[in-house]
């Protein structure tokens, strides 16, 4: 009986002081769920009297360098992908006194292929693709879509033909910058339609660009407007030329331009930044028809300001759709137009939701 | 002492130059115009040739090694460049440390993969060449493929699920302050949406509610001229302080000589023109 107790008591008191005696350590886990795949979640078994824990990891020469000095026993850190780590974690005292040290087991992480954490945009992709082919498809089947008319599109041809009129040149910038930005790719094919007008009214055209790359394209896209005109008489590649791609140097040397020739039609279309005014002002000084298009919603009060048209945000983006009559990009527009009621309708559920503080729906649309 | 004073009277004639465009096209500003340009050019050209093509690139496909350890694919790709650094020795440097021979540049990973971005580099030149020039549309369609691929993702999660999650508030917070707040995004945001609606002819209430969203939109880009106004004053201020520090004795008096010098320039050939015309 006495034995009994003896052991319980041990046992009582081997459970209740274990953690005191119990040595240092420290254990790595990958994060599986991170995309990235090189998160390592961090958590340390404290030695009695550590307070400060300086840790470190293994680099693959051998070194150990430090990853951070702390007193939370649990944090994540990166580590590089494929390469196996290990961590150490040495302990302090209050006075800075080592009290311990622990190394823990190898580690490898992996860059993974899905990254469930953004599910909802995978999801939210699909839908919006998936519509928009849709309408795409049914404009293919030549399915009218009507679109709502908008006054700086309509005013395309009106001033390319007084440009001709008047004996003057067209002036077109495509924004002043690379064609890693959607609105330089969408300047570029406003650029092909106005480039048809161009050829059609046989108004000289002059087009200032500012990046190699989008010289080049630029050239092809004039080259096959006025091709497709039945006009490759009246293309030269001068039309389209390059100037720096310092962005006020080019805004310089579009205003001096613009001095210059004294064009009758200018086309601000693309990506712009703060030299937006300075060019739009001068096209306004020398008398010419503006119309401006851009996606950068800081420079398109100074269009507004200063042009005679300005296509605000997605009319820029739907200018190539209306100025054609590819079904294609006609369908897309619809698809559109019903993804942004889609959302509308989701914002609408979501207010509704979160005013009677039901959270889900709006958890829905989380992402990292 | 002498390069502060030379360094002020070229900013001062610089910065007039420029002003002068206010007056109207002159030569102050064709001259000013033409060296912004030409200097801005050849810098951007060689700042994108030192600080991107050559350690990104280059520095990718031969990063610097020591030839003696060079053996089989290695010794022959590191001959490629030996072959470059006999040709062009300031873009393909060799050096030798302590008897060393070091072959390549800076000491990035190798990365053959960028033997890809080279050779799309190198149809980009083929332009040159009328009969191969085709090749150059292979670069072209490759970036403009990949910078759309890559920015569908950047602005459907930023522009679009990120600012519905950020736009579902409630009606009511408890506050009627921040509940009007609410009220008012809620509002801008879908008759803002509804204005960018194409395929629906906007009459009726329809029209009312794209109203209301032109409004919001037009009310925003009021705040953002007033804003960008300021800040150009704050610049122009700048220039002028400068052009008044350039003004004092220390610096030969640059603002105002030159200044006197720019305007009867102008009187002189304006008049010129007159008499001409």
């Amino acid at each position: 009986m006495i034995v009994k107790r003896t052991a319980c008591v041990l046992f009582l008191l081997i459970g209740l002081f274990g953690f005191a005696f119990a040595g240092l350590a420290i254990e790595a886990q990958v994060e599986h769920s991170e995309a990235d795949g090189n998160k390592v979640n961090i958590t340390i078994t404290p030695v009695e009297g550590s307070s400060i824990y300086i840790v470190q990891k293994s680099l693959e020469s051998g070194e150990w360098v430090s990853v951070v000095e702390t007193r939370e026993l649990t944090f994540s850190t990166n580590i590089s992908n494929d390469i196996s780590t290990q961590f150490k974690v040495i302990a302090l005292d209050s006075d800075r006194t080592v009290v311990g040290e622990a190394i823990s087991e190898l580690v490898v992480t992996e860059a993974k292929w899905f990254n469930v954490k953004r599910t909802n945009r995978f999801v939210a992709l699909i839908l919006i693709s998936g519509t928009i082919l849709y309408y795409i498809s049914r404009a293919k089947k030549n399915k009218k879509i009507y679109l709502r008319p908008v006054a700086g599109l309509q005013a395309f041809e009106e001033a390319v033909g007084r440009a001709t009129e008047m004996g003057r040149s067209v002036l077109f910038v495509p924004g002043i910058m690379d064609l890693d930005q959607v609105e330089t790719i969408s300047g570029l094919i406003i650029l092909g339609h106005v480039a048809k007008m161009t050829a059609r009214y046989e108004a000289e055209l002059n087009v200032p660009v500012s990046r190699s790359l989008v010289m080049e394209s630029g050239r092809e896209t004039v080259q096959a407007s006025y091709l497709s005109e039945g006009r490759p008489d009246l293309f030269s590649e001068d039309m389209v030329h390059y100037y720096t791609d310092d962005q006020f140097a080019f805004a310089a040397a579009v205003d001096g331009v613009m001095l210059r020739e004294k064009p009758a039609a200018v086309f601000l279309q693309g990506k712009f930044y703060a030299e937006s005014l300075i060019m739009a002002e001068t096209g306004n000084s020398i008398g010419a028809i503006q119309i401006a298009g851009t996606g950068s919603p800081s420079q398109i009060p100074f269009f507004v300001t200063a042009c005679d048209y300005t296509l605000i945000g997605e009319e820029f983006f739907a200018a190539s759709a209306y100025l054609g009559d590819d079904p294609k990009l006609l369908g897309s527009i619809k698809g559109q137009d019903i993804v942004k009621a889609i959302l509308m309708l989701c914002l609408g559920i979501g207010v509704l939701l979160e005013t009677f503080n039901i959270h889900f729906f709006k958890n829905l649309f989380v992402g990292s | 002492m002498y390069t502060g004073i030379l360094g002020a009277w070229v900013a001062v004639f610089l910065t007039l130059s420029i002003l002068s465009y206010l007056y109207k096209d002159n030569v102050f500003y064709k001259l000013a115009e033409h060296i912004f340009v030409g200097v801005s050019a050849a810098h951007w050209a060689t700042i994108a040739f030192w600080n991107q093509v050559q350690p990104n690139l280059f520095g990718r496909l031969w990063p610097q090694t020591d030839v003696a350890s060079l053996s089989g694919f290695d010794k022959f790709w590191y001959g490629i460049y030996h072959g470059l650094h006999v040709l062009f020795g300031k873009v393909f440097p060799e050096e030798t440390l302590n008897g060393v021979l070091y072959r390549g540049i800076g000491d990035q990973p190798q990365n053959l993969t960028y033997l890809f971005a080279f050779i799309l580099g190198v149809f980009m030149l083929f332009r040159l060449i009328p009969k191969i020039g085709w090749l150059s549309r292979w670069s072209l369609a490759y970036v403009i493929g990949m910078a759309a691929g890559l920015r569908l993702y950047g602005y459907m999660s930023s522009d679009v699920i990120g600012q519905i999650h950020a736009t579902m508030l409630p009606l009511w917070t408890g506050h009627l302050g921040s509940s009007i707040n609410n009220i008012i995004l809620i509002v801008g945001v879908l008759t803002g949406l509804f204005y960018f609606f194409f395929s629906v002819e906007h009459k009726g209430a329809l029209k009312v509610v794209s109203r209301i969203g032109i409004y919001y939109l037009m009310i925003y880009f009021g705040a953002s001229f007033g804003f960008a106004v300021m800040g150009r004053i704050s610049l122009l201020i700048g220039r002028f302080n400068d052009l008044i520090e350039y003004s004092g004795k220390q610096y030969w008096f640059a603002t105002p000589i030159l200044l006197i010098v720019m305007v009867v320039v102008l009187v002189l050939t304006t008049r010129k023109e007159k008499e001409e015309a």
